[in-house]
């Protein structure tokens, strides 16, 4: 373990907002040391989209792109990236190569999410030969990561009710369809939780990666997984858990229990447009401090990537956001949970533009 | 016409023996370590304040840096000085090039401030402007006085001014007229190259990696960002080592803020003045208007259908011009020239004919 010193030194780095490279670049140049403390990066929801042949849509390879440039360009370097699912836009063979021909520039080991952009054509199949397992876990330095297929759901939708798989994909693909249906985890990936947690000492810290959120935000977005309360409960035990979600193209953050829950960011585009969008009352998930702009000039604008640092058991996660003030939630031990670094008071917030 | 009030700091006002002062010493070539180049060298009073045509500026011994001087004319509106914004203020940004191997390379300020204080006329000034004695003249009064001479260096009324905010509807040519169309629509070009409601300085004072030079370096990007933060980590200067290693340059903004998404990001120049500052980009390395227009075309690729970068500004994407609308935004440009500096450039090249003549 590292010094409380050292520890300390981290912290106040990352309380002063010193956001991206830097603070963690010179802690170790001038720390000339390896030690357990570990990062590790993560590229989400590119949403590979193929036009015809192979043509593609330029905006979502340009982000994935980057974002797998960039984080190469990481000191020090992150263990391993994850990529949180959606990586195609419909499960397509070719978006699926396309995008992992993107990706295969990383030069870090890569683990995968199920998202259900990835999931609803074939039912993983493809994906599974490029990511490997829907769900599985490993340990990495004193840490226990957790991967779960969150975006199931009953089986009657997604087995009987559609006439192709394309419709079913199609389907699962809207927001706001009555035709939708809520993701969930499922019976039978909570009994491999569970067993899979039982060898697990209850100090270890836990952090899982879903394509979803594992709690109720905003049922028509699936912003949502059904069987959350219970994927919670089999969690609560541990005193440090982390949830790393996707799917909801935006930063978000709360506390259940012991239980903390941070949101990545899309390479594609981000939800939910920003309030300067919303002439009349919009539907923002309740987590949300809206995005501030989206400028529609710049195509990376609210998109980014992220990494973890996780020296204190806590997920610090740090967003590389274009054209923008790169953010920092970080876990705050003093009132136990994750708060935004810069932003979490409302006088701090840099408010809307409210003329057009 | 078409320019905003002149911020001027509150700590250096402006005095016409002050001004006077400043180009002085702005044209001075004692201030180099071969008494042969001034700020003068590489922004020429007489004309665009840059060294065009040259690629890249020329320092002592015929050093090259890595970098198109950029003009003096308006720069007093810039928020940030240099191409990578490295520096906050026309006084700061003064003390820079002094110093630099490729530029003046002094050996350091008391070297030059010897020459100042030794010099009797410029005791009499410094005496006068800033009531201070020779042994009291520092920096600060030096890069004040060049500072104030560097505000004098301001122009508008283009023909461009006269038309779009004096109403003067034959001011420019028909072809100006479609490009500026372009300009604000298809071309997408004003969104960085801002245009107000009653002025224009054509920049949005921001850093966007619009693919100049990364054809040159992108695959090299990790090996060089690592080094250059290991060097800057170890106190490397990093006005030295920008301007004078051609890679470390193309890193643009990063190399300031050490920002990973502003690899190759560089600033969003004026274009005030732009027909007289060829050739064009952070490294010179576009010789006309036309071949700037045409990489914005491609998308931010020189040749069309080189490699996109990977760093790659969000703004630039490729924009679907004729061959019509790329001439009317060259035209456009050309009716941003002020006539002051036109009528610089014309009595110089007048001076050059009658020379040749003679």
């Amino acid at each position: 373990m590292m010094s409380f010193d050292r520890r300390r030194f981290l912290k106040s780095a990352s309380a002063a907002g010193i956001g991206g490279l830097l603070p963690m670049s010179l802690v170790r140049l001038s720390f000339g040391q390896e030690n357990d403390s570990f990062t590790f990066g993560y590229i989400s929801d590119s949403h590979i989209q193929q036009i015809r042949g192979n043509e593609f849509v330029r905006n979502w390879d340009r982000g994935l792109t980057r974002a797998v440039a960039e984080m190469n360009l990481l000191e020090p370097k992150p263990d391993f990236v994850v990529f949180g699912g959606d990586l195609a836009q419909l499960g397509t063979r070719a978006e699926l190569d396309h995008g992992m021909e993107m990706l295969s520039k990383l030069d870090y080991k890569l683990y995968g999410v199920m998202g259900e952009h990835d999931y609803y054509l074939d039912l993983g199949e493809y994906w599974s030969e490029l990511f490997g397992d829907h769900y599985y876990s490993f340990d990495h330095k004193g840490v226990h990561f957790v991967v779960l297929n969150s975006v199931l759901t009953y089986d009657e939708w997604t087995y009987e009710r559609w006439e192709s798989a394309e419709r079913r994909m199609a389907e699962m693909a809207g927001l706001d369809n009555p035709n939708g249906s809520p993701f969930m985890v499922g019976e039978r990936q909570r009994e491999w939780l569970k067993q899979d947690l039982a060898r697990v000492p209850r100090t270890t810290p836990i952090v899982v990666f879903s394509h979803s959120p594992l709690q109720k935000i905003y049922k028509g977005w699936n912003f949502w997984t059904e069987d959350a309360e219970e994927v919670q409960a089999i969690l609560a035990p541990f005193e440090k858990v982390n949830v790393i979600y996707g799917h909801v193209h935006q930063i978000q953050y709360n506390q259940i229990g012991s239980i903390a829950f941070n949101s990545v960011m899309a390479t594609a585009w981000p939800w939910p447009y920003p309030s300067t969008y919303a002439h009349s009352g919009s539907h923002v998930p309740v987590l949300t401090v809206p995005m501030n702009r989206a400028d529609p000039f710049n195509e990376r604008d609210a998109t980014g990537w992220q990494f973890v640092n996780l020296h204190t058991g806590r997920v610090d996660m740090t967003y590389t956001l274009y054209d923008n003030k790169n953010r920092t939630v970080a876990f705050n031990a003093a009132t136990g949970r994750p708060e935004d670094v810069d932003f979490q008071r409302p006088s701090a917030r840099i408010p809307p533009q409210h003329h057009y | 016409m078409g320019l905003p009030p002149l911020p001027i700091p509150e700590d250096n006002p402006q005095t016409p023996e002050k001004v006077a002062l400043g180009e002085r010493l702005f044209r001075d070539v004692r201030f180099s370590s071969t008494g042969t180049v001034a700020c003068a060298k590489c922004h020429v009073p007489e004309g665009s304040l840059t060294d065009s045509p040259l690629q890249v500026s020329e320092g002592v011994n015929g050093l090259t840096g890595t970098r198109n001087a950029p003009t003096v004319w308006n720069a007093a509106y810039n928020r940030t000085q240099f191409w990578d914004g490295r520096s906050s203020s026309l006084e700061d940004q003064a003390m820079h090039p002094f110093l630099n191997p490729v530029e003046m390379a002094v050996p350091d300020y008391d070297w030059l401030l010897e020459i100042v204080r030794g010099d009797r006329n410029y005791v009499r000034a410094f005496r006068r402007v800033f009531g201070v004695q020779p042994e009291q003249i520092t920096m600060k009064e030096v890069t004040q006085a060049i500072a104030a001479f560097e505000r004098t260096k301001i122009s508008g009324n283009s023909p461009f001014d006269r038309w779009y905010f004096g109403g003067e509807e034959d001011a420019v040519s028909d072809a100006a007229k479609r490009g500026f169309e372009v300009f604000i629509g298809q071309g997408r070009c004003v969104s960085c190259h801002t245009i107000e409601q009653d002025h224009a300085l054509f920049t949005d004072h921001r850093f966007h990696n619009i693919g100049v030079g990364m054809n040159e370096v992108e695959d090299a990007i990790p090996e060089l960002t690592r080094a250059f933060l290991v060097a800057k980590a170890r106190g490397v200067d990093v006005d030295a080592e920008v301007l004078s290693n051609p890679k470390t340059s193309h890193l643009g903004r990063f190399a300031v803020t050490e920002d990973l998404s502003e690899v190759g990001a560089f600033k969003t120049p004026t274009l005030r003045n732009v027909a007289v500052t060829a050739p064009y980009m952070h490294d010179g390395s576009l010789a006309t208007l036309r071949e700037v227009v045409e990489h914005y075309n491609n998308g931010g690729v020189t040749p069309a259908g080189a490699p996109v970068s990977a760093y790659l500004s969000g703004g630039i994407r490729p924009l679907g011009l004729t061959e019509q609308q790329m001439d009317d935004l060259v035209a456009f440009m050309e009716a941003l020239t002020s006539p002051e500096v036109q009528a610089a450039l014309d009595a110089t090249r007048t001076t050059q004919v009658a020379g040749g003549n003679r």
